[in-house]
């Protein structure tokens, strides 16, 4: 226990640092993923190639890798950045294709009817889309962007390899003030615990709120 | 070339085909300019001349890369091998009548599938001081083994209810029931969501290159560190990258064949109908 509480504003600084990556990460990520998703489920095939291979290729790279190209790569092109803002570059960009395949099956559980009578209705496709599909998609987006956002949350351990202030990168000042190695850990574990559960309650009470028996 | 069965597009009209045209095109262009500003800066900070290049020449370098991807397959390798008895197990434990050995493997699972793995892996690494290679398979095996736990459970859970009764009604046991009839159904509708989680396997393997365990990725790290050759970094991503994504592309194309075979199959089709819910794997990586 007095590891904790030695430590306190070691450990406090990396769990902010740890939520604070999470949140701009994920911010980043829902924007790029609705506009890639809105890519591929657009009329228009230029858009529609750029959004599967965008998907395809980031689901495939290792995470790693990407942040050693974001990281390592950017300041050859003189793009010299704040390591915090890398590593959102970084995860961001990972997780947008797994948000983007999200809203995207989400849009897919609509039935085509339900945009077939809202257009018969005279309905303009602003509002078809705000009043009609999206409601109704989102309610079966929530889970799955529940379980998207903490796998970011779990991920954003290794943006401290890359010289940012998070809570697992706190094991290395500990370790050199000469703390015993497992309870520094355990505490480190408790606090992605906390993270990650508070993510799938927050989820799963948006659940509760959106859900509709069809 | 409409988007089929969507609930946000009509069915273009001519004038909607042309504006949609016009869409096409300006996209093209805004797409040709990032390719072009990314080729510009390419030429525009040099990374085409030969001494960037001259390293992958050398046959020390070449091994060097090879000895890495050896090193990421043969984590791989060990991590598979691992990992689908770990899960068989654990699922097995979940699956139990007996209460005491239910509870333990749920906490099990729970807690490695929680964990971020990096956690683990530097655990391991740190506090167990284990050697690299065996930190990152005991952490990939961990992570993964608990995910297929689920995968597997999920997947003789899915198994209609009337194949186990009509099993236990014949007189099989607990044993036969499970071995003769629930897995093998189960397990020809899991294969292509069991192939994708171990692409999530391959893909973490390069986490092994954050506790200096030399595998393909640290092999391109040395390489583009060394002054010797002017810093090849943007030459060794070019090298490296496609390397990782082909590999990780192949083996998703292999789970998505797998699919599709399966759907096809009528023996899926009169066996276990896979329930999607619960069965993807986790976008860890």
């Amino acid at each position: 226990m007095h590891v904790l509480t030695d430590n306190w504003s070691t450990y406090w600084h990396g769990f902010l640092g740890t939520l604070w990556l999470t949140l701009v990460s994920a911010a980043l990520a829902l924007v790029l993923g609705a506009a890639v998703a809105g890519f591929r489920v657009s009329p228009v095939k230029p858009l529609r190639v750029f959004g599967t291979g965008w998907v395809t290729v980031l689901r495939n790279t290792p995470l790693t890798l990407l942040f050693f190209i974001v990281v390592l790569g950017l300041p050859r092109f003189d793009i010299t950045l704040p390591f915090f803002t890398f590593a959102v570059l970084a995860l961001g960009c990972y997780t947008s294709a797994f948000v983007c395949e999200t809203l995207r099956s989400g849009v897919n559980t609509v039935p085509a009817g339900q945009g077939e009578a809202a257009r018969s209705l005279g309905l303009t496709f602003t509002q078809t889309l705000g009043l009609v599909i999206l409601p109704q998609a989102y309610r079966a987006v929530v889970a799955p962007l529940g379980s998207v956002m903490i796998a970011l949350a779990k991920n954003t351990a290794i943006a401290g390899s890359f010289s940012v202030v998070e809570l697992l990168g706190t094991y290395r000042t500990l370790n050199e003030l000469g703390y015993g190695i497992v309870w520094t850990f355990v505490w480190i574990a408790v606090g992605y615990l906390v993270l990650t559960l508070a993510i799938s309650a927050l989820f799963n009470l948006l659940e509760r709120r959106v859900a509709v028996s069809r | 070339m409409t988007v089929e069965s969507s609930a946000l597009y009509d069915v273009p009209g001519p004038k909607a085909l042309a504006r949609h045209r016009l869409y096409g095109w300006l996209a093209l262009l805004a797409i040709a300019a990032v390719v072009g500003w990314v080729v510009y800066m390419l030429f525009h900070t040099q990374q085409f001349t030969y001494q960037k290049w001259m390293p992958f020449e050398y046959k020390g370098v070449q091994e060097l890369l090879l000895r890495g991807l050896g090193n990421t397959l043969k984590a791989f390798g060990w991590t598979v091998l691992f990992a689908l008895p770990f899960g068989a197990l654990f699922a097995a434990g979940r699956l139990s009548d007996h209460r005491a050995v239910r509870w333990v493997c749920t906490v099990v699972v729970e807690f490695f599938r929680a964990m971020p793995l990096l956690v683990m892996i530097f655990f391991i690494f740190v506090a167990l001081k284990a050697p690299p290679m065996w930190a990152l398979v005991a952490g990939l095996t961990l992570y993964n083994g608990s995910v297929l736990a689920e995968v597997f459970r999920a997947g003789v859970l899915a198994v209609p209810k009337g194949q186990k009764e009509a099993a236990y009604a014949l007189g099989l046991r607990k044993t036969q029931v499970m071995a003769y009839v629930l897995v093998p159904q189960a397990n020809r509708a899991m294969l292509p969501t069991i192939v994708s989680q171990l692409v999530v396997a391959l893909k973490d393997t390069s986490l092994g290159f954050l506790i200096t365990y030399e595998e393909f990725l640290h092999a391109g790290k040395l390489i583009a560190t060394n002054l010797d050759y002017d810093l090849p970094f943007i030459p060794v991503v070019m090298v490296i990258a496609p390397v990782y994504i082909g590999m990780c592309l192949l083996l998703s194309w292999f789970a998505k064949w797998l699919e599709r075979r399966g759907r096809r199959s009528p023996k899926v089709k009169g066996g276990a109908p896979v329930a999607p819910a619960g069965l993807t794997p986790d976008p860890q990586g």
